[in-house]
């Protein structure tokens, strides 16, 4: 047990929402627009809060759970997260495992509250969503395994304070691939381009906004904070594996992750600017080659 | 033992008493269905006992058949399996008194629950019996019995032909059982296999044989794949409480099988665990493929008890493998995770099977095309249905989520050993993941299109929930669902001796090494804990902030569109659609029907069907082949039954000439 985990804890609890701020004013920027402010998620889910609802006839409780046990779900992520050199409140080996299993709790119920309303776009949506995430896991499980291989732990913490430069650079190659498998991963699951488009405004395409059409108020306040905060989570993920800078300092640490983090947000901005979204056909194949690049890095570190 | 002794005799009794009482009515039959109750709870008191008293009770008697005594023998192994079997038998028992007495046709239940309490009084003789031919005795019985289960609607074309492969498969199987265990007495000198410790000493070669056939034999009652053909058609066929049973426990009676022959084979190969993670991984995911593709919920159930078979022999194939390169680390965390999904297989498949027949029965109906909105009719089934629907996709807080983290541990500290070791666990975790993530999507499409939404046909809208005691059943699994799952570092530690046992490790030692294993479950349930906490605080939040304010009902957001009818919702098959095409060339799903044609079109159809591969494509033409081979011999059948006491004496007279001296 770390009481200074709990130091990331508040970080991810405070500073999610920005991320998807910064994302957009990079998005706005590169399209020449002014954009949204960058604390724009915060007004939202605020005003939010406040609203009375509105419920489908067709819904029951699982409708009106799904929010909450989402959100739930992702806050229970939180005290298993290092963050660069920082270690986790609660680890052990194998803790990563508790992350995917609790992300996948929290997929399982947006799905079911979204196939309560009995609606064909949330259907759809409800869908794709276990379609992906399905191809996804592997992908994120592998990668992480490849990097858990090297560093001699699978937990999180282990992983991401002992991945120092020097062990980064002494295995590079598999390194970068499992970063890269992990980005595509951090795409996916977070409804980005070029899996899915927040931007979106037709039914028909969308995976993750779909999903919640029906949700209002509070609840979809409840949404909006809990994909901000799965962003965080798998964020941190990405940014630990691929970010190696650990040095005595615990401030030098903490900046070069926070700074991980905003450049993680830029790049997701960059990337949604510069390219469409796939074909959805196309989309497992972006997956299972997620899948492929965990997988090679695991045979290169187990070589 | 006595009591063990008294509870077998309790089902017997019980079920000839309902078998020769006249009629139907409700007292005689109930006598079978409570005689059944309470004999489980008899059992499971005397499993109990000695699971958590760690001492194995044994009873010889002399008996006729050569070679050998009357063995029966109650150690650790044995108890761990007896408790799944007898309790979920006991409660699928209670189930079934209501549910066969509310069934449509009415027919005599005598004979039912005859073979009920036999094929549990079976199961527990198979568990306990030391004695070959006391052990295929009771395997037979076992398997007979399930057939007449099977067969309860026999007027069905369909359960027929289920029924008939049923049989024919567990005969094939048995036949490598009856090799398996003459080749096992050669080696031990006696057909009596009781006693702890005792191992052949043979070579590889020979040992390496027997495994095989233990592993078609035993696989063959499991469901590993190719072997598995049999399963989805049996088990959908029967009534909803056999079909718990069956898929719930009388599968584990292979693995049962398969892990106490490993204790008597000495020192395992390598390969034998690389042989189980290849049948795992591919039952696995074969397994959750075909559930994916069906749309009866009950075929749907019946192969994920394929993938369920193959997540065990992932974790017995771990230990096995551990075992051979001398790393009982990893040895122990894969037969306590395979060991651990044994026990949560049972709670929550029977849960589920058990609530697939709530639903057939309300709605009169297992296609989940014609269901939707059961929720709001069947509150008390739909709510257990997916506490077993969270615990099958292996999802925390529940039980199914901490058998398969054993199992994922295990891969993890082979993750860390030498390279060969490695990549079993790599393999391991990557199809676990595969696995998890393909049957969450199953059972979201199974709950979200049985019991959410909209009903799809009159069947569903007039749906009505079940009766007193199938409730009180399914209430008691899904309790125990979160039991597991929120007591799992004590249930492990409980359940260490059956462990030790078939580790081949003394007690001690199998204690100390679990314990880093059920250190990191005692955080795995603070995250379940404090999940839950927070499940609540956020209720709460979310009552007080809507407290006084408006809210309203309405329909729902529908694009604009005029005219939404139910027949407009997502249905089962359009739900898997994008997976059952990504997986289209291993499915071969069959596609039929007609596009809307025209401006005005009046009629489209379209309907799909996903068959099993392996059935159609391997065994109809093996099967093919046998009955061209076997027609030359039909000359020898004349139907004369003293010709054919002619044969068995020509037999016995050919085998004496042979034995003489």
């Amino acid at each position: 047990m770390n009481p200074w985990g709990f130091v990331q804890v508040a970080l991810a609890l405070l500073l999610s929402p920005l991320l998807i701020g910064v994302i957009n004013r990079t998005k706005a920027f590169v399209a020449g627009r002014r954009g949204t402010p960058l604390l724009q998620l915060y007004h939202d889910a605020a005003k939010l809060l406040r609203k009375g609802a509105v419920y489908s006839r067709t819904t029951t409780w699982v409708f009106r759970a799904g929010p909450i046990v989402a959100l739930a779900a992702t806050l229970g992520t939180l005290p298993f997260l290092p963050a660069g050199g920082l270690r986790a409140v609660l680890w052990f080996d194998g803790d990563l495992l508790v992350v995917i299993a609790l992300l996948g709790v929290a997929r399982f119920l947006t799905v079911l509250a979204a196939l309560d309303t009995g609606s064909s776009f949330e259907g759809m949506g409800a869908s794709r969503e276990v379609t992906f995430s399905a191809l996804a896991e592997p992908a994120l499980l592998l990668g992480l395994a490849a990097m858990g291989r090297e560093v001699g732990s699978l937990s999180l913490s282990d992983m991401s304070s002992g991945l120092t430069a020097a062990k980064w650079f002494q295995a590079a190659p598999a390194m970068m691939l499992a970063a890269a498998a992990l980005l595509v991963v951090f795409l996916a699951e977070n409804a980005r381009v070029p899996v899915d488009d927040p931007n979106t405004h037709l039914e028909l395409t969308m995976i993750h906004e779909v999903m919640v059409l029906d949700h209002g108020g509070p609840d979809f306040g409840v949404i909006l904070y809990g994909s901000a905060l799965k962003l965080w989570v798998l964020g941190t993920l990405l940014v630990n594996a691929s970010l190696p800078v650990r040095t005595s300092s615990v401030a030098i640490d903490a900046a070069a992750f926070l700074a991980g983090m905003l450049a993680l947000a830029v790049l997701t901005g960059l990337i949604e600017s510069a390219m469409a979204r796939l074909r959805l056909a196309h989309i497992p194949q972006l997956l299972v080659g997620a899948t492929a690049l965990s997988v090679l890095a695991i045979i290169l570190v187990l070589r | 033992m006595t009591l063990l002794l008294a509870a077998i005799l309790l089902l017997i009794l019980s079920g000839v008493a309902a078998l020769v009482s006249e009629d139907a009515s409700h007292p005689s039959a109930s006598m079978g269905a409570f005689g059944a109750a309470a004999g489980c709870a008899l059992g499971l008191t005397a499993a109990l006992m000695v699971l958590i008293g760690g001492q194995t009770e044994s009873l010889r008697l002399a008996w006729s058949v050569p070679r050998g005594a009357f063995l029966i023998e109650l150690d650790p192994l044995s108890a761990f399996f007896l408790i799944p079997t007898l309790g979920l038998s006991g409660l699928a028992a209670l189930y079934g008194s209501e549910y066969l007495q509310a069934g449509g046709v009415r027919r005599a239940l005598g004979p039912s629950w005859f073979f009920f309490n036999l094929l549990v009084a079976s199961m527990a003789v198979v568990l306990v019996a030391r004695n070959a031919v006391l052990f295929l005795m009771a395997w037979e019985v076992m398997s007979v019995s399930s057939y007449f289960l099977v067969m309860h609607e026999s007027e069905k074309e369909s359960v027929r032909e289920a029924g008939w492969t049923y049989l024919v498969a567990a005969h094939l199987g048995t036949a490598f059982l009856i090799v398996l265990f003459l080749l096992l007495g050669r080696e031990f000198g006696t057909l009596d296999f009781g006693g702890p410790g005792r191992t052949i000493a043979a070579a590889p070669q020979v040992s390496g044989l027997l495994f095989i056939l233990a592993l078609i034999g035993f696989g063959t009652k499991a469901g590993f794949v190719p072997v598995h053909v049999w399963l989805p058609e049996a088990h959908p066929a029967a009534p909803s409480h056999v079909s718990a049973v069956m898929s719930g426990v009388m599968v584990k009676t292979g693995i049962y099988g398969l892990a106490r022959i490993l204790t008597f084979l000495g020192p395992p190969q390598g390969w034998w665990g690389w042989v189980l993670i290849g049948m795992g991984l591919s039952s696995g995911i074969l397994g959750v493929l075909f559930a994916l593709a069906q749309h009866d919920l009950k075929a749907l159930l019946a192969y994920h008890t394929v993938e369920n078979i193959g997540i065990i022999a992932l974790g017995l194939g771990l230990g096995v493998l551990g075992l051979s390169a001398g790393l009982p680390g990893v040895a122990v965390l894969g037969f306590a995770g395979g060991l651990l999904h044994v026990l949560n297989h049972a709670l929550f498949k029977g849960l589920l099977f058990l609530g697939a027949g709530a639903v057939a029965h309300g709605s009169g109906t297992r296609e989940m095309d014609e269901m939707g909105g059961l929720l709001k009719r069947m509150p008390w089934t739909g709510a257990t249905f997916l506490v077993g629907a969270v615990a099958i996709s292996g999802l925390p807080p529940l039980n199914g989520f901490v058998s398969e983290f054993l199992i994922y541990l295990g891969a993890i500290s082979g993750l860390h050993s030498p390279a060969a070791t490695a990549v079993a666990g790599v393999g391991v975790m990557g199809g676990l993941a595969l696995i998890g993530g393909l049957a969450a999507a199953c059972f979201a499409k199974a709950f979200g299109i049985v019991f959410l939404g909209e009903p799809r046909s009159g069947h569903a809208e007039h749906a009505h929930e079940a009766g007193p005691l199938m409730r009180l059943s399914m209430a008691l699994l899904a309790i125990s669902c979160a039991a597991i799952g929120l007591l799992a570092p004590r249930v492990v530690r409980a359940m260490s001796p059956a462990i030790a046992t078939i580790a081949g490790l003394t007690p001690g030692r199998c204690r100390d090494l679990l314990t880093p294993g059920t250190g990191s479950l005692a955080l795995v349930v603070t995250a379940s804990v404090v999940f839950l906490v927070l499940v609540l605080l956020l209720a709460v939040l979310r009552r007080a902030l809507l407290a006084g304010r408006t809210v309203s009902e309405t329909g729902t957001w529908d694009c604009g569109y005029a005219r939404p009818t139910p027949r407009m919702q997502y249905s089962a098959s359009s739900f898997a659609q994008p997976l059952t095409d990504l997986f289209g060339p291993v499915l071969r799903t069959e596609r039929r029907g007609s596009p809307p044609r025209g401006y005005f079109p009046d009629d489209a159809a379209f309907a799909t069907k996903t068959r099993d591969v392996w059935r159609e494509e391997l065994w109809r033409r093996v099967f093919a082949a046998a009955e061209w081979v076997l027609s030359k011999f039909a000359w020898l059948q004349q139907g004369r039954v003293h010709l054919y006491i002619l044969y068995i004496a020509l037999t016995l007279l050919a085998l004496l000439i042979w034995g003489l001296p």
